[in-house]
């Protein structure tokens, strides 16, 4: 597992691989309540120095809730949260080192942008000179010198997100939370956005715990990703690991694209599985460290873009299903091929349009073959 | 023909509506100034007139009076009667400003008693389970349902000598004389205060209820402590609801006449008092009227002043 990090990195980060280190954050089996409602649901996970941890999950799945409980606004219902060594349950919010962005911007209306943004350091009394060189800073970095004079009704959408984060980053806190930092911006800014995000955190040495509900940005800009589900954490791991060998059917198909296909674990062969999926169909084979128990219901998750298509039968092929071709989504890069099998499953299969959209040699309704090698898939039991 | 006649039809019967909107609009937009023009503008007028005439030994007891019988002379002669006297007068005789500058004095003093018990309660509504809150409001407003003068009576009863208040706190030990209250300037903060506190409250409710608590929790994030948020934060935010319970309070308290005739006493000096006894006691309509007139251009300034701020408020807000 540890062998998958970013190639593009020269110095592996990956605090969380090596139990001596201290986690700068700690959740120990965190509940949080409201009446007899659990938003938060016996939560453990260790957050590191230095990291850009994103949480990712659906709609009212705890993620405010979460960050809420780090910046102090609202305490455990059971369980610890610690901070270096500190419990921060008897530490108020104006006293915690943590800074949140507010997912509802909650800019001060009386105030200018400028005034927003030295509002914290204002609090810390720092020296006047400081405090302008600082908004300044965070002015040009987030594209609105022009509008330090303005008042938050005055701005737009985008603007006001980018004032909120910009107020949150000026005291450069040893944990900066953002809730959902970019997501009124548009592609271009936002991207921009994440790039300098990553600078300053690396350039500062903070820690980051940011809640998106775009996956490109968690992957892009995370060092892992908690993926959350009805106030429990699903899976916890690096971009590339949770994308490529996601734990459960959940993980799987909420991270990007993914054909599942349901069915029974034959025999395993040293790391290879098979998977009986249907009647009077040849079995599926995948790669798996596991021992799956033979006779077990699992599935297999396989990225569309790692299944090909072609109208004649491959010659070699770990796992080789023929059906028509159902659907084809057109995206610009690439082309999304449905096909459907004979027993009316979907499996979709990507191809990179690397001709003009006249020339594809596959189209509807026609007879083809998708495939995939055995350590493109993975096996998962949940 | 027949395919144009109905398009015609149309066009007109949308001209038709659109013309009734226009009269429509222009109607309802015209009420309240009928009703400022005729229930405000119009006596003003002839109070102001009253202001410029001179006192007489007649019915009404003042000279010169309308007389349309005579014609334009008659106009003549009563626009050259007319004269500045009365105004000279109020500055001649110093018990007029001396009630103009005691009224402003107890009027300040009783709005300033009112926001610092107003905006406690104003508060903790506002903080209060939401499920309760409507009926906080109702309990604001319940006192509306008895008579104001009934409820200023009620005062006479709870302050005099032999009152309730007196026998309260001589039974629970806190004095042994009875205090004199009644009478006094002190029964008159109390009676306005307690009766114009409404109006304190509910539109400082009104702002602090709807105040987004975010801000207060990014204020704290940031660093700021629970006080001092409040005073950077809250205070100024409510701002809105403070100037406009302030102008509420301010403004009748300077006119108001009941409450220092029943409660005051014979030191107490407010303008609605002086304004009573010059009217009826000395029945001299015409000061009466001059210091009325001097009273409404007095409560312009701040009157103007405070729809300043609410058009000023009315731009943030849209
Ligand atoms: N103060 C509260 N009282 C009652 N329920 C609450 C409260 N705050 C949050 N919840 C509930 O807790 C759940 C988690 O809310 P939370 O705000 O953490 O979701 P989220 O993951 O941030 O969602 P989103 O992506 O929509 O922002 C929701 O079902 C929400 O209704
Ligand atoms: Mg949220």
């Amino acid at each position: 597992m540890e062998t998958i990090v970013k190639s593009n990195q020269q110095q592996v980060f990956a605090p969380w691989t090596d139990p001596q280190n201290k986690p700068l954050l700690r959740f120990e089996n965190v509940t949080k309540k409201f009446g007899d409602f659990t938003a938060v649901d016996n939560l453990t996970l260790d957050i590191y120095e230095r990291e850009f941890f994103a949480l990712l999950g659906p709609s009212g799945c705890g993620k405010t809730t979460m960050m809420r409980m780090l910046a102090g606004f609202e305490l455990p219902t059971t369980g610890r949260i610690l901070l270096g060594d500190n419990d921060l349950k008897d530490t108020p919010p104006h006293k915690r080192p943590v800074n949140m962005m507010f997912q509802s911007y909650a800019l001060f209306p009386h105030m200018s942008v400028e005034q927003n943004i030295a509002f914290g350091l204002k609090q810390d009394k720092r020296p006047k000179q400081e405090i302008k060189e600082r908004v300044e800073e965070m002015l040009s970095l987030v594209q609105l010198e022009a509008f330090a004079k303005r008042k938050p009704h005055q701005l737009s959408g985008g603007q006001k997100q980018r004032v909120a984060l910009a107020r949150s980053l000026a005291k450069k806190p040893k944990l900066l939370l953002l809730d959902e930092p970019l997501g009124a911006l548009d592609k271009k800014l936002r991207e921009q956005t994440q790039f300098e995000l990553m600078n300053i955190q690396e350039k500062l040495g903070m820690t980051f715990v940011i809640v998106t509900h775009d996956q490109e940005e968690a992957m892009t800009v995370a060092s892992r990703i908690a993926v959350m589900d009805h106030g429990r954490i699903k899976q916890v791991a690096t971009p590339a690991e949770i994308y490529e060998y996601p734990n459960s059917r959940y993980v799987a198909d909420f991270l990007g694209d993914v054909n599942i296909v349901e069915g029974r674990v034959g025999v395993t062969t040293g790391e290879t599985a098979s998977l009986n999926w249907a009647e009077g169909q040849s079995h599926l084979a995948v790669s798996t460290k596991e021992r799956p128990q033979s006779g077990d219901t699992a599935w297999i998750a396989v990225r569309p873009e790692k299944v090909r298509i072609s109208k004649e039968m491959p010659e070699e092929a770990d796992n080789c299903l023929q059906g028509e071709v159902w659907d084809i989504g057109y995206t610009g890069n690439i082309s999304t091929y449905h096909v459907k099998l004979a027993n009316g499953q979907m499996i979709k299969a990507q191809v990179a349009n690397r001709q003009h959209l006249a020339n594809r040699p596959i189209t509807w309704e026609d007879s083809v073959y998708v495939y995939w090698e055995k350590g493109a898939g993975v096996l998962l039991q949940s | 023909m027949a395919v144009t006649q109905p398009a015609d039809l149309v066009e007109t019967e949308e001209v038709s509506t659109q013309a009734q909107e226009g009269i429509g609009q222009k109607v309802l937009i015209a009420v309240p100034y009928v009703w400022l023009l005729v229930f405000f503008l119009a006596p003003f007028f002839i109070v102001f007139k009253m202001s410029l005439s001179d006192i007489a030994i007649s019915i009404p007891p003042y000279t010169p009076t309308f007389d349309l019988s005579e014609g334009w002379d008659g106009l003549v002669a009563l626009w050259n009667a007319l004269d500045l006297e009365n105004y000279v007068w109020l500055t001649e005789d110093d018990l007029y400003w001396k009630s103009y500058v005691s009224s402003l004095k107890v009027a300040s003093i009783s709005t300033l008693l009112a926001l610092l018990i107003g905006y406690p309660i104003a508060y903790s509504m506002a903080k209060a389970p939401s499920e309760w809150r409507s009926t906080l409001v109702m309990l604001i407003i319940l006192p509306f349902w008895t008579s104001f003068l009934i409820r200023v009576y009620a005062w006479v009863g709870i302050l005099k000598k032999e009152g309730f208040l007196n026998y309260a706190l001589m039974w629970l030990g806190v004095i042994d004389e009875p205090l004199t209250i009644l009478n006094t300037n002190t029964a008159v903060y109390i009676g306005i205060v307690y009766s114009y506190l409404p109006f304190m409250v509910l539109p400082l409710y009104a702002v602090l209820e709807k105040m987004d608590g975010a801000l207060l929790e990014a204020a704290n994030d940031l660093g700021c402590s629970p006080i001092k948020t409040f005073w950077i934060i809250t205070i100024p935010l409510s701002l809105p609801g403070i100037i406009a319970g302030c102008f509420l309070v301010f403004i009748p308290a300077v006119g108001e006449f009941v409450i220092p005739d029943l409660l005051g006493g014979s030191n107490t000096l407010m303008i609605g008092k002086t304004l009573w006894t010059e009217f009826f006691s000395n029945r001299d309509w015409p000061v009466a009227s001059a210091v009325a007139v001097i009273l409404l251009l007095l409560l312009i300034i701040p009157i103007v002043l405070f729809q300043k701020q609410q058009e000023k408020q009315m731009k943030e807000d849209g």
